[in-house]
């Protein structure tokens, strides 16, 4: 549905963007993440035919950005950062005017409207002035107008930004279900929001393309190793930790222990287990050597981690290589 | 020309929802008004005078009212003006609106187009209050009213121009004030190029003088369809346009 080839954008001294490629198929929820400035803006701003690439193309619905635009814009609902709403006109007025300029017939516009309005939940602002909605039915404004000429792609621009954390979760819920329908282009630098809603995600700092992959397929990849977390206590009121690391280090798999936090009868371990490890084993073993186990905690390497290490790696080959192995994938 | 015609229908609506319109149609119907009044009166005290001398002097309506008040309202407009086209498209820029008209399958040209005509019909209500000033004159007077519409076909195409030009001013900032300012230099600027000529002869004066607007209104206010003054009008309005669509163009390259 949208495919980038090597999209470029310089401004006069910074590459904002530098040579981005990936792939969008039809239908799905494509999450476009990086720290603020990496370019997510800029990209997008590019695929709605906003801005001009300084080298590189896209195509969206099969057509070219620079080539047919007129056709491009046609079949893209865009949500920019701030939702374009003019404060002086009314939800409705406002939204039959989007669907005129977008192309929607005389004919199916008090359906589109009534549609839209049902699918954003914005029946009982239809007769308020955009000026004085709050910023949670703005932001449904804005949903609302990128969908209302029924466009093959969505791209919204940090859609979440700004709302509390009820608003967020039904503008997620919202989003969710117009997949299918739509394929959907969303940024973030909110990496919950990618785990919630996207089925795949496109990394990119700096302008350059860190990773594109599935969110299930880069947690575990970056994970490699199961980390734990374990509480043991001893029996009679102390607890002596080398002791309990030591013991910990011999059991099958586990690559490396070490102590995060020490009480007077209690201490945190981590443990990182490797192929092979068994958590069966570690229980025993614990509780075989007279300490009761507390706490038997698997850490999942979030996103966030996962995001993190992405982007903190300052050696370039290796992020190439993860990004070329996304593209494989 | 359906865009076109959606852009303007939302740029007149915006116009007369909020303040801006009343306010300027207001404030021009009582300027214009005094200068009525003035005209009037002094053409009435002529009269009189004229008549306890006891000379007959012929007087004509079409020349010592309807002429003048014409050439004032050219003037009054210039201060007008840059209040009708400051908002245009700096306004959107401002709140970031632009990105909607821009990724809308729509075309530079037709955006413009569509702001423009908004503008102009604005004009057009403000010049319809004065019509009524002119309607006394027909119904206590009989004046000729070829001249006056063709004074009043003038006074649009002279706005058209200045439009033109304050619509390319407001894509240049994100600031109205700013574009306001600048549109409101510029149309004086054009109407004091007319003094030039009046004290050097030099070819920079004839240019300078040329380029005043309110030079080729002149034929106009006289009731006279120059071809010359026409063509210049048409000329500015569509440089003036075509300016503002290639500005739209390199918003994009400078955002």
């Amino acid at each position: 549905m949208i495919s980038v080839k090597e999209l470029t954008k310089k401004y006069s001294r910074n590459l904002a963007v530098d040579h981005i490629s990936f792939e969008v198929q039809k239908g799905e929820i494509v999450g476009f993440l990086g720290p603020n400035g990496a370019g997510k803006t800029t990209t997008m701003r590019m695929l709605t035919c906003f801005l001009p690439p300084s080298a590189g193309t896209a195509s969206v619905a099969g057509f070219d950005i620079l080539e047919q635009p007129l056709e491009v814009k046609r079949r893209i609902g865009y949500l920019p950062e701030t939702p374009p709403l003019y404060p002086e006109m009314d939800t409705e007025s406002y939204l039959a005017f989007v669907a005129r300029l977008k192309g929607v017939s005389k004919s199916d516009l008090p359906k589109r409207v009534k549609y839209v309005c049902e699918r954003c939940s914005i029946g009982d602002v239809r007769h308020k002035l955009l000026g004085k909605l709050s910023k949670g039915y703005r932001q449904r404004v804005g949903l609302a107008q990128a969908i209302i000429h029924n466009p093959d792609v969505l791209i919204l621009d940090e859609p979440t930004a700004g709302l509390d954390p009820k608003q967020i979760n039904e503008t997620r819920d919202l989003i969710r279900s117009l997949a299918g329908d739509h394929t959907i282009v969303l940024s973030t630098h909110i990496l919950p929001e990618v785990e919630q809603t996207c089925q795949k995600v496109v990394i990119i700092n700096k302008g350059k393309l860190v990773a594109t992959d599935t969110v299930q397929n880069l947690q575990s990849r970056a994970r490699g190793a199961e980390i734990m977390q374990v509480e043991v206590a001893g029996r009679n009121g102390n607890l002596e930790a080398a002791a309990v690391k030591s013991r910990l280090e011999r059991i099958t798999g586990v690559s490396r222990v070490s102590l995060k936090q020490s009480l007077d009868s209690r201490g945190v371990f981590e443990i990182e287990g490797q192929k092979g490890f068994v958590r069966g084993d570690l229980a025993r073993a614990v509780v075989e050597s007279g300490w009761d186990l507390n706490e038997l905690r698997p850490t999942a390497m979030s996103l966030e981690e996962i995001f993190l290490q992405l982007t903190q790696q300052a050696a370039p080959p290796a992020a190439e290589a993860l990004a070329a192995q996304g593209k494989q994938s | 020309m359906r865009n076109v015609w959606i852009i303007f229908t939302k740029e007149l609506r915006s116009y007369f929802v909020s303040p801006i319109a009343y306010l300027l149609l207001t404030m021009f119907a009582i300027i214009f008004g005094f200068f009525f009044f003035v005209a009037i009166k002094s053409f009435v005290v002529f009269g009189m005078e004229q008549q306890m001398r006891g000379e007959m002097m012929p007087m004509n309506v079409n020349e010592q009212i309807i002429r003048p008040l014409l050439s004032n309202l050219s003037v009054i407009g210039l201060f007008f003006i840059p209040m009708i086209t400051m908002r245009l498209f700096a306004e959107e820029k401002r709140s970031g609106t632009i990105e909607l008209l821009t990724t809308s399958p729509l075309r530079d040209l037709e955006i413009v187009l569509g702001k423009w005509l908004a503008a102009v019909a604005l004009y057009v209500a403000m010049l319809l209050f004065t019509s009524l000033n002119f309607a006394f004159l027909f119904h206590y007077g009989n004046p000729d009213w070829k001249p006056l519409a063709i004074g009043y076909l003038g006074l649009l195409l002279q706005a058209g121009c200045l439009l033109a030009i304050g619509t390319f001013i407001s894509t240049l900032t994100r600031n109205q004030i700013i574009a306001g300012a600048a549109t409101f230099g510029v149309c004086l600027m054009l109407w004091i190029f007319e003094w030039v000529a009046g004290f050097d002869t030099s070819v920079w004066a004839k240019i300078l003088s040329y380029l005043s607007v309110t030079v080729h209104f002149d034929s106009f206010a006289r009731g006279v369809l120059e071809l010359k003054d026409a063509v210049y009008y048409a000329t500015v309005i569509l440089f003036g346009l075509f300016l503002t669509s290639r500005s739209m163009e390199s918003l994009r390259w400078r955002s």
